[in-house]
C-alpha cells in the first residue's frame, strides 16, 4: 500500500508498504529516520516513542496504516518542534531542543539507545507541565526503560531542562 | 602569544596555558549530540542499497536429536534468496567459542538448549524471512534434559557434550562439569575448632539477563575481493574476528570489522550472536545482509548471568573475628561453555569477599546443562558470591549480637592482606572506610509519601496500583560490601593497542586517537580524548571510529577498558610526545638551551618547560609532518591458579564498593519499594567524575533489579525459557529506582595509569545483598533466594 503522512512537519510518502508493517518500521527502514529505536518491538520499553497528532505512542505498536494522513514527530524533529513552540527561527536550522541539551549536559546519555524515546516523552511532559515534581517526572517517564544510567542522571536532565525553561534560557 | 619572527622561534617567553578537557574533568561525551538527535548509527540502523534481511530458525526444544531438516518450502518462498543449515557451512570449522570452541554455528544432529540456531534464511523483507523460516520442517527426537547438579552428575546422566577434548576435561570430576576450581589455604579443620559460633547457609541466585536495549544486529557487506565487511555491535572486535574468519574460510584480513553503534552490552556481547550468520548469508547471496533480533529472540540470542546454588559455612570467635570460611558454589553454565571457566575462577577466588581470613576451603564448579547458555555479565562470578557471603555476614552478626557493619569492619581486608589465593592485595583496600562512609550518609526522611493532601501512592510500595496508604509498610536498612577483580586474570595476555597521530590541521595542532575499543556506552571515547589532551596538550582531539585496521584493544568488560586501553592511549601519547620533542629539538634546539636540559611538556598547544616557559608552538614544531605511533600496552602479568590449591597471583587489581539500601516493604502484600541506594566506592582516580558516577548508579540499579524482580524463568521439566519478553522479564523502571547518592574515594593504585581503579562492576556486586539485607531487616525473614518475589515475603518461603 501507499502511505501518506506528515513527519516532523514535512509531507512524506512511502510505497509498497506491507500492511503488517509498524509505523516504527516505516520510519526506520522506509523514510530514513532511524532515530526512533527498536529495543523491544512489543510496546514495553518506550525506545520507539514518537508523537502521533501530539500524543506520545510506542510507534512499534502503531500499524503503519493507522498513521495515514496524520502528523508524526520523532526525535529527529524535536529541535524544530521546540523552536516552533518558542515561536522562533525557521525549521531546518540545526540546533538542539532544550531537553536534548540538558540530557548531554547532565550526563544522561550512556549507550543512548533509550535516549530518543525518553527525549520525546520528557519533551511532551515538560510541554504539559513545565515545573514537574520528581514524582511527576518518574510517573511520566515510567514507560521508558533505560539499562545504563539507573535513571539518576535522567532525573537530573529533566530537572535541568525544567529549570532552564523557567529561567527562559 | 610570544613575538614570533619569520623562523617561527619565539623570542620572548611566557607562561603556557593549561589544556582544558583533560583527565579529572567531567567533559561531555563526544557522541552526545549524535545520540540526542537520533543520528548516531547503531548496528540496527545500518542500511544498504539492495540489502537482504536475515532470520534465524531456532530450536523449539531444549535437548533433542535432529532427525531431519526440510528446507524445500522455505526455499520456494517468493523473496527468499538463501536458506542455510549445517550442511551448507563452507569449511571444516563449524564451531566457535570464547575459550572452548564448543558452540555450533548451526546445529549439527543435535540441539542442546531451547532457542539454539538451526537454520538461517535471507529474504528481501524481514517478514518474508520470518515466514520462510517458519516453513522449515525440523523433526526432533527429544532427549532427557539435564537441568541441575543432580541430573548432570547422576550415574546415568546423558552427557551434554560427548567427546570433550578441551583443556579442562583433565581436571573435572565429570564431563558435565565445564571447570572446577578449588581454593584451599590454611587449616580449616583446626580453625573450626577455634570458632565460638558457626553459621551455615544455602543460597540461590536466579538467572539474570543483561537486557541491553540495542538488540543484537549488524550488516554484512560482501566485498569485491571475496571478503566481507561486517558492521557490528560487539564488546571486542578482534575476538569476534578470530572466531568468525575460520568458519567463513577467509583469512582475517578479508573479514573487515567496523564497530557500529552499540546499545549497551553488560557482558552479553562478549559471545558471538548473529555475526557469522550474517556473513555466511552475505557471502552466499552476494548481497548485503542485515540481521536484527527482536526482544524475544534477544533473550535466546545471548548468554545470561549464571544462576547459582551457594553453600556457605562461616565461623567466628566471640569478638567477631572470622576463623574460617567454607563454601561450595555451583554455577549453571547451560549448554555451552562461553565464559564459564573465568566465572568459576572469579567465584572461587573472590568467594569469601573483601575480608581477611586465613583458613578457607572453597570450591566452585560450572555445570554443562540443557538450560540456556550462561556466560559474561557485569561482575560475573563475584556477583553471585557476594550475594551469599554478605547474607552470611548478616547472619553471623545476628548470631553474635553484633552490629553488621561493625562485624564487616572488624574483618575488613586492607592493603597487605592475603587473598584466599595467597595473592597479597598490594594497593589500597579501604573496605572499612567505604562502610564507614556509606553508613555516615544522611538517612532519607521517614514516611516521605505523606503530604497535606494525603498519601502520594507513587512513593509507596505498589505505587499507582494504590495498594496501601502506608498501612503495613515497614522500613528496613541493609549494608553490603564487595570485591571484584579488574582486567582479565589467570595469566591471560590482556593487552591493548592504541594509535595516536598528531598533525596540524586548519592552523592548529590536532590529535587523532584510533583504537579498536568497543564503546558500548561506558564513555571510553570521552576518556581517550581526555587522556590525549592531558598528555599532548592539544585541545582538538578526534576519536577515530573503532575497527580492525588497528590492533586489538581487548574486551570492553572486566572493568578493564579505562585501565588497559586508556593505558595504551597514554602510552602511545607518550611515544608521540617523545617524537614531537625530538622534532622540536632538531628544528629549534639551537635557539634555547632548555631544549637540551629541561623536562619538556606539551601544554596549551605549545612545548613548555616544567617551569612553564614556552619554547615553541606545536604548529611550528610539526610543520607539514604528522607524527603517528601505534603501540601495544600491557598491565603487569598475572598467573594461573593452581588447579588443586587455587594458589597464585591471578588478578591484576581489585575494586571495592559498599552499599546501604533503605527499603519500605508492604508486609501484607509482599511489595517492596527501594527508597534509597547509597554507594561509596574507591575509584583510585576519577578520570571523568560524571561518567564514573553514571557507571556506579547504572551498576547499582542492575544489582537492584536482580534483588527484587529480574529472573529468566526456565521450566525445570523441559528446560524451556518461559518469559522471553520485557512483559514477563522485568527490569527496573524509573519508578522502581531510588535516589542513589554516591561517595567517591580516590586512593591511587600506583600500578595503574593515573592510579585509576576499574569502576564498572563493583557497584553491581554489593547492591543486591544490601537490598536483600534491608528487606530482611524489614521483615525478619531469612530470604535466601534472589530475586525476591511477593510470595516469599507473605509466606516466608524460601
Amino acid at each position: 500500500m501507499r502511505l501518506n503522512l506528515t513527519v516532523n512537519g514535512r509531507p512524506r510518502e512511502a510505497d509498497d508498504v506491507w500492511e503488517g508493517e509498524s509505523l516504527l518500521y516505516v520510519l526506520r527502514e522506509r523514510l530514513g529516520l532511524p532515530g526512533s529505536k527498536n529495543a523491544c518491538e512489543q510496546g514495553e520499553c518506550g525506545s520507539c516513542t514518537v508523537r502521533l497528532d501530539g500524543v506520545p505512542v510506542c510507534s512499534c505498536l502503531v500499524a503503519a496504516g493507522q498513521a495515514e494522513g496524520r502528523e508524526v514527530v520523532t526525535v529527529e524533529g524535536l529541535a524544530d518542534l521546540a523552536r516552533r513552540r518558542s515561536g522562533g527561527g525557521s525549521p531546518g536550522e540545526a540546533e538542539l531542543a532544550p531537553v536534548q541539551q540538558a540530557f548531554i549536559d547532565a550526563g544522561a546519555v550512556q549507550c543512548g539507545f533509550c535516549t530518543p524515546g525518553l527525549l520525546v516523552a520528557a519533551d511532551e511532559m515538560l510541554e504539559r507541565d513545565p515545573d514537574p515534581s520528581d514524582a511527576d517526572i518518574r510517573e511520566a517517564l515510567s514507560g521508558n526503560l533505560c539499562r545504563c544510567t539507573g535513571y539518576e542522571k535522567i532525573m537530573d536532565a529533566v530537572r535541568l531542562a525544567a529549570a532552564r525553561g523557567s529561567e527562559g534560557v | 602569544m610570544p613575538d614570533m619572527p619569520a623562523n617561527g622561534v619565539p623570542t620572548t617567553l611566557t607562561q603556557g596555558l593549561r589544556t582544558r578537557g583533560g583527565i579529572g574533568e567531567s567533559t561531555l561525551r563526544p557522541d552526545g549530540t549524535l545520540k540526542v538527535t537520533g543520528e548516531f548509527a547503531y548496528s540496527s540502523d545500518m542500511w544498504h542499497e539492495d540489502m537482504l534481511w536475515g532470520h534465524i530458525l531456532r530450536s523449539t526444544v531444549a535437548h533433542a536429536e535432529i532427525v531431519s531438516i526440510d528446507t524445500g518450502e522455505a526455499l520456494a518462498t517468493a523473496g527468499v534468496y538463501a536458506v542455510m543449515t549445517y550442511d551448507d557451512l563452507p569449511t571444516d570449522v563449524k564451531n566457535y567459542g570464547l575459550e572452548i570452541q564448543d558452540t555450533p554455528v548451526l546445529a549439527h544432529g543435535k540441539v542442546r538448549h531451547h532457542g539454539e540456531p538451526v537454520a538461517v534464511v535471507a529474504a528481501d523483507h524481514p517478514e518474508t524471512a520470518r515466514r520462510a523460516a517458519a516453513r522449515i520442517r525440523v523433526e526432533y527426537r527429544e532427549l532427557p534434559v539435564i537441568t541441575d547438579e543432580l541430573s548432570a552428575l547422576a550415574p546415568d546422566a546423558v552427557l551434554v557434550h560427548e567427546n570433550r577434548d578441551d583443556h579442562h576435561i583433565g581436571h573435572v570430576p565429570h564431563p558435565n562439569i565445564v571447570h572446577r576450581q578449588p581454593i584451599v589455604r590454611g587449616d580449616v579443620a583446626a580453625a573450626r575448632e577455634r570458632a565460638d559460633v558457626i553459621v551455615e547457609g544455602e543460597y540461590t541466585f536466579g538467572m539474570q539477563d543483561q537486557a541491553f536495549l540495542g538488540p543484537e544486529s549488524g550488516l554484512a557487506v560482501p566485498e569485491e575481493d571475496g571478503g566481507v565487511h561486517l558492521y557490528i555491535a560487539t564488546q571486542w572486535l578482534h575476538s569476534d574476528l578470530r572466531q568468525i574468519a575460520p568458519v567463513l574460510g577467509l583469512p582475517e584480513d578479508k573479514v573487515r570489522m567496523t564497530l557500529a553503534g552499540v546499545g549497551g552490552a553488560f557482558g552479553g556481547r562478549e559471545d558471538l550472536s548473529m555475526q557469522i550468520h550474517a556473513c555466511l548469508l552475505a557471502l552466499r547471496t552476494g548481497k548485503p545482509v542485515k540481521i536484527v533480533y527482536d526482544r524475544f529472540e534477544s533473550f535466546f540470542g545471548h548468554v545470561h548471568r549464571h544462576p547459582a546454588k551457594l553453600f556457605y559455612e562461616h565461623g567466628a570467635t566471640a569478638d567477631g573475628r572470622l576463623t574460617h570460611v567454607r563454601c561450595r558454589i555451583v554455577l549453571d553454565g547451560g549448554a555451552y561453555a562461553s565464559a564459564s571457566p573465568a566465572v568459576v575462577g572469579n567465584a572461587s577466588s573472590l568467594g569469601v569477599g573483601p575480608y581477611a581470613v586465613d583458613d578457607v576451603d572453597i570450591e566452585a564448579i560450572a555445570l554443562y546443562t540443557n538450560n540456556p547458555p550462561c556466560g559474561a555479565m557485569r561482575g560475573f562470578g563475584a556477583v553471585q558470591a557476594c550475594f551469599a557471603y554478605e547474607a552470611q555476614m548478616d547472619r553471623l552478626a545476628a548470631r553474635l549480637g553484633m552490629d553488621p557493619v561493625e562485624l564487616r569492619q572488624v574483618n575488613a581486608m586492607e592493603q597487605g592482606t592475603l587473598m584466599p589465593t595467597g595473592q597479597p592485595v598490594d594497593s589500597p583496600a579501604p573496605v572499612a572506610e567505604l562502610l564507614r562512609r556509606v553508613k555516615a550518609m544522611p538517612m532519607p526522611p521517614e514516611r516521605q509519601w505523606e503530604s497535606s493532601e494525603g498519601a502520594d501512592v507513587r512513593q509507596l510500595p505498589g505505587g499507582l496500583s494504590n495498594t496501601t496508604h502506608g498501612e503495613g509498610v515497614v522500613r528496613g536498612v541493609g549494608y553490603a560490601v564487595g570485591i571484584k577483580n579488574v582486567g582479565f586474570s589467570e595469566g591471560f595476555d590482556d593487552y591493548s593497542t592504541a594509535r595516536v597521530r598528531m598533525e596540524v590541521a586548519g592552523g592548529e595542532p590536532v590529535v587523532t586517537v584510533h583504537t579498536a575499543m568497543a564503546e558500548v556506552g561506558q564513555g571510553g571515547v570521552t576518556v581517550h580524548a581526555q587522556i590525549a589532551r592531558t598528555e599532548l596538550g592539544v585541545g582538538r582531539v578526534t576519536i577515530h571510529p573503532a575497527d580492525t585496521r588497528v590492533g586489538s584493544a581487548g574486551s570492553t568488560s572486566a572493568s578493564r577498558q579505562t585501565y588497559v586501553t586508556g593505558g595504551a592511549v597514554r602510552n602511545a601519547c607518550e611515544l608521540v610526545r617523545e617524537r614531537v620533542l625530538e622534532l622540536g629539538r632538531r628544528r629549534f634546539g639551537s635557539y634555547h638551551p632548555a631544549w637540551a636540559t629541561a623536562e619538556l611538556l606539551l601544554e596549551g598547544g605549545k612545548v613548555v618547560t616544567d617551569g612553564g616557559e614556552v619554547l615553541a608552538d606545536l604548529v611550528d614544531v610539526l610543520g607539514d609532518e604528522a607524527v603517528e605511533v601505534e603501540a601495544e600496552w600491557r598491565h603487569r602479568p598475572t598467573e594461573p591458579f593452581d588447579p588443586r590449591t587455587g594458589q597464585g597471583n591471578g588478578h591484576v587489581q581489585y575494586s571495592f564498593a559498599a552499599h546501604r539500601a533503605v527499603v519500605e516493604v508492604d508486609t501484607e502484600l509482599g511489595l517492596v519499594k527501594v527508597i534509597e541506594l547509597a554507594c561509596a566506592q574507591d575509584v583510585g582516580k576519577a578520570l571523568n567524575p560524571l561518567s564514573v558516577i553514571g557507571q556506579i548508579q547504572g551498576g547499582s540499579t542492575q544489582g537492584l533489579g536482580v534483588a527484587v524482580m529480574e529472573e529468566i524463568v526456565v521450566d525445570p521439566r523441559t528446560a524451556k525459557v518461559r518469559n522471553p519478553s520485557f512483559t514477563d522479564y522485568l527490569i527496573p523502571t524509573i519508578l522502581d529506582t531510588p535516589t542513589m547518592p554516591v561517595d567517591l574515594l580516590e586512593l591511587a593504585d600506583t600500578h595503574a595509569p593515573y592510579g585509576l581503579r576499574g569502576v564498572g562492576e563493583a557497584p553491581t556486586l554489593s547492591s543486591t545483598p544490601a537490598v536483600l539485607s534491608a528487606i530482611r531487616d524489614a521483615t525478619g525473614l531469612p530470604l535466601t533466594k534472589t530475586p525476591i518475589r511477593p510470595e516469599h515475603l507473605t509466606t516466608g518461603a524460601p
